[in-house]
């Protein structure tokens, strides 16, 4: 709640600010604004900053420390005995006592002894928060006053601000160079913890995946079988059949738009074809779970075939589908790019429109091709929607296209959606396959990068 | 080429013009197969579209039965005091029972009686509650009221379960489709569009679920990805193409948002789960959470989006500002900012169309839970409404098939007035120079 105020006050106070630099501005130079070095408005801008920018870092400093504060000095407060029990039991206590401060329902009876911890924890978070409130406003103030006493005729106003405002875009940029950095740690970390407990080559190239035993310590098989081979495999197989769908009618579509077709129709599909990439994946995977797996069962029986209703196929084709504006897309830029003097010396040797098309456009456009395919390749690796609604949770080591498979973005879900354990090897697991997802896809990105800068032709 | 063939000029302006005829054939395929490629790809597309119109139409509708009620004080206030906790405590249910009853004297049966009350959405009682705490002054009178019946009665009304079956095969039997003829007969039987799909949350019974609660789940959501993400996004792109010096650091960067876009969804769902919950612990199943995630997801095509329109404003526009005296910066916020700013906004409004049909992220950071009340905060269980989809798909019953449809409708409508709005700003305001 009081952060809330704070952030409330500070942002009257900057206001305040502004008004109070500007018409400070003026007063010093006597009405003659010309005088300053700084239009007023720099001036206000920069009390703004004086009185908001402090007593912000501060609080957001606080945001993140005083959590871990107040859980330290709580600690202090308590009972030798509690201190000592096993850090996950302890973490409970913790947890129970938080919830009871915050007026939550428990689960567990409420003794005494656990009433005066919270009342206690309570306390400390009401102090801190007060005192988070008075060293705010007393920044922001103290800031507002400074920073109005700094204002001269000759004060370089504008340079200052421009100088924080500055700072503050190389902080946005850094936000991705964070974001990836973040996404690095967190997986590496994660993952490293798993493969303390499972070997990684017991992770790589093990044949067996069944986290689903390891839920309560002391049963049998509690340890799990964490061999991935099953889940590569089901995810290489879904999309193999993507791609089969994928590359055909995206790369043809492509050919038809570049080459054959009249402005006026490619104008009307390539925006139509589009709408495919613009389409939830979540919508995908209800066609592919209520329509398109229910049509392949019914299809397999009409052959006698046995088709499993969460087969690889259904997931595999919707997911081709879904694929198509990817591959189309970027293999007709491509194209569109191959110079027209290759296409009239073709043609001049007397090559009819497809032949044309076939040995010379695409060759000198494969670059291009390949890179889209392998971006396409990368997309249908780390798309889990589909997968997850259409195909199944078994881990069946098969290339059977009928069969179900599961894929790794299947397993992340399952592994980390509902009531979980942290810390056990199956939430760890879920990084350790995030970790591989991460660093196939970004391979699969640099590869086609590197594809179209190396075997780019140059045409003038 | 061979001697036989050219003493033989005939001959070979036959085989030559057969030749002809097949490379002709082959370019006339080859044509078909890009055609074909095309139409398959939009049947498609037609297909997915008109399969979840087929499965969401039903749900706006839904049918209600007629029943007179009479509100009994001795059930509702047995004291009289008009108590308002005393009005919302009161079995209401026994008053849809008593209406049925009444309907259909035949039915002694316990195990009969419980079906035929089954016929009436287990909501039916709320709806009576909410009549009575509103105006009091119905309690001792007799008024006919629509209430929802359940989601097997609404399937066979509409048409879904067919009558013909044999009894075991359908999910309602011989005699409850007696009732529900005999009520129909009366005219007490309709099928009306259904206002409170779109006014309620999310329920356990079919024809009481609604999409409201997804629908702000979703906006809370979007709110703090906007937030942070147009900002952020205008911020590094203003200082990446105008600001920045040519050298490893930035081009570091630039590398680095081109490969984040590129990243499956699912990875920030990870790292959300790693960062955000566990390291900072912060609420599970917050929109604050799925919308500081979605925001990180979405930044990397902001970005690149308005350095593109940055890259559009021509040069000559920054060198006149700087030639009459304005810095840098100035140049930015009094030029080249509102010059690129239709580009920005179409750009930001496609991250967030992308934003409002991601899934997978919010998965993870616990966005998945059945979540009945309105939200009403940033820090409020919530879901969003591709995840609602998701949810209901999972239920067993059929009626949440028709939501599922009908939720995937409204998604779809949203996507499509966003990317309307980023068009129209595109044809509107974009210049070319």
């Amino acid at each position: 709640m009081q952060i809330q105020i704070l952030f409330a006050a500070l942002v009257v106070l900057s206001v305040i600010g502004y008004f109070a630099g500007r018409s400070r501005a003026v007063a010093v130079a006597a009405g003659e604004t010309r005088t300053l070095h700084s239009l007023p408005r720099y001036h206000g801008i920069y009390v703004a900053l004086w009185c908001g920018l402090p007593a912000l870092l501060a609080s957001v400093l606080w945001l993140v420390v005083e959590p871990r504060l107040a859980e330290w000095l709580l600690m202090a407060q308590l009972p030798s005995g509690v201190r000592e029990l096993a850090p996950d039991r302890l973490a409970l206590l913790l947890v129970d006592i938080k919830n009871l401060a915050a007026g939550n329902i428990v689960s567990r009876e409420v003794d005494p002894a656990l009433l005066a911890a919270s009342e206690a924890y309570a306390s400390i978070r009401r102090t801190s928060q007060t005192a988070l409130l008075v060293v705010g406003l007393t920044l922001a103030l103290g800031g507002l006053a400074v920073g109005r006493r700094y204002i001269s005729p000759d004060l370089r106003a504008r340079n200052q601000v421009e100088r924080v405002i500055t700072v503050v875009m190389i902080a946005a940029s850094l936000v991705a160079i964070l974001t990836t950095i973040g996404i690095v740690l967190s997986l590496l970390f994660e993952a490293l913890r798993f493969f303390g407990r499972v070997p990684v080559n017991e992770f790589l190239f093990g044949l067996q995946w069944s986290p689903q035993t390891a839920l309560r310590e002391d049963q049998v098989g509690a340890s799990g079988a964490f061999g991935a081979v099953p889940l590569f495999l089901g995810t290489l197989l879904i999309t193999a059949i993507a791609m089969c769908v994928a590359v055909p009618i995206g790369l043809f579509s492509a050919i038809y738009m570049s080459e054959y077709a009249s402005p006026r129709f490619r104008a009307a599909t390539k925006p139509t074809l589009e709408i495919l990439a613009g389409i939830p994946t979540v919508v995908y995977g209800v066609f592919a779970a209520l329509t398109m797996a229910p049509f392949f069962r019914g299809l397999g029986e009409e052959f006698g075939l046995d088709v499993s209703s969460e087969s690889a196929l259904a997931a595999g084709v919707v997911m081709g589908i879904m694929i198509i504006p990817f591959v189309s897309s970027l293999s007709d830029d491509v194209m569109n790019a191959v110079p027209q003097s290759l296409r009239d010396g073709s043609y001049a040797l007397g090559a009819t429109k497809s032949e044309t098309i076939a040995q010379v456009v695409v060759p000198a456009a494969l670059p291009g091709i390949v890179s889209s395919v392998l971006l396409a390749v990368s997309r249908a690796i780390g798309e889990t929607m589909i997968v997850v609604m259409a195909a199944g949770l078994a881990a069946n080591l098969t290339i059977n296209p009928l069969e179900a498979v599961t894929t790794v973005t299947v397993q992340i879900v399952t592994l980390l959606v509902g009531d979980q354990e942290f810390d056990s090897a199956k939430t760890l697991a879920a990084f350790a396959l995030g970790l591989a997802l991460f660093v196939v896809t970004l391979a699969l990105n640099i590869l086609a990068l590197q594809v179209v800068r190396r075997y780019r032709e140059k045409y003038d | 080429m061979t001697d036989v063939i050219a003493s033989d000029p005939l001959r070979k302006a036959d085989i030559s013009a057969k030749r002809l005829k097949r490379r002709y054939a082959a370019e006339a395929r080859f044509r078909a197969y890009g055609l074909l490629a095309i139409l398959a790809a939009i049947a498609v597309l037609g297909l997915l579209l008109s399969s979840v119109v087929m499965q969401g139409y039903s749900a706006f509708t839904q049918t209600e039965i007629a029943l007179e009620i009479h509100f009994d004080p001795e059930v509702i206030d047995p004291e009289g005091s008009r108590d308002p906790d005393t009005l919302a405590q009161a079995d209401y249910r026994l008053l849809v029972k008593r209406a049925l009853y009444e309907l259909f004297p035949g039915v002694t049966k316990r195990r009969d009686k419980r079906r035929l009350t089954g016929l009436v959405s287990s909501g039916a009682g709320f709806t009576l509650q909410n009549m009575v705490m509103d105006e009091p002054e119905l309690i001792g009178r007799t008024q006919e009221v629509w209430v929802k019946s359940s989601d097997d009665v609404d399937s066979f009304v509409k048409g879904f379960i067919d009558r013909d079956l044999p009894p075991e095969d359908r999910r309602i039997k011989d005699d409850e489709i007696a009732w529900i003829d005999a009520l129909a007969a009366r005219g007490d039987v309709a099928t009306r569009f259904n206002g409170s799909f779109f006014t309620t949350g999310d329920s356990r019974e079919p024809e009481q679920a609604g999409i409201l609660g997804a629908v702000v789940g979703s906006v809370l959501t979007l709110v703090i990805t906007l937030l942070l993400s147009f900002p952020l996004g205008v911020l590094a792109a203003v200082y990446l193409e105008e600001f920045a010096p040519k050298n490893r650091w930035t081009d570091l960067i630039e590398v680095n948002i081109n490969n984040l876009a590129a990243v499956p969804s699912i990875i920030f769902g990870l790292l959300g789960l790693a960062v955000f919950l566990n390291f900072m612990g912060l609420p599970r199943s917050a929109p604050l959470v799925g919308g500081m995630v979605l925001a990180l997801m979405t930044l990397p095509t902001v970005i690149i989006a308005a350095r593109a329109a940055f890259a559009s404003v021509p040069p000559s526009i920054r060198e006149a500002a700087l030639g009459i005296g304005a810095s840098k910066l100035q140049t930015v916020t009094h030029h080249v900012l509102p010059l690129a700013l239709p580009g920005v906004l179409t750009g930001t409004i496609i991250g967030m169309a992308r934003a409002l049909g991601e899934t997978a992220p919010l998965l993870l950071i616990g966005m998945v839970a059945f979540v009945v009340d309105i939200p009403g905060s940033f820090s409020d269980p919530a879901t969003v409404l591709p995840v609602q989809i998701y949810i209901w798909v999972d239920s067993p019953e059929r009626a949440f098939v028709a939501k599922t449809g009908a939720a995937i409708m409204v998604l779809l409508a949203f996507l499509i007035a966003m990317n309307a709005l980023a068009v129209v700003l595109r044809k509107r305001f974009e210049r070319r120079w």
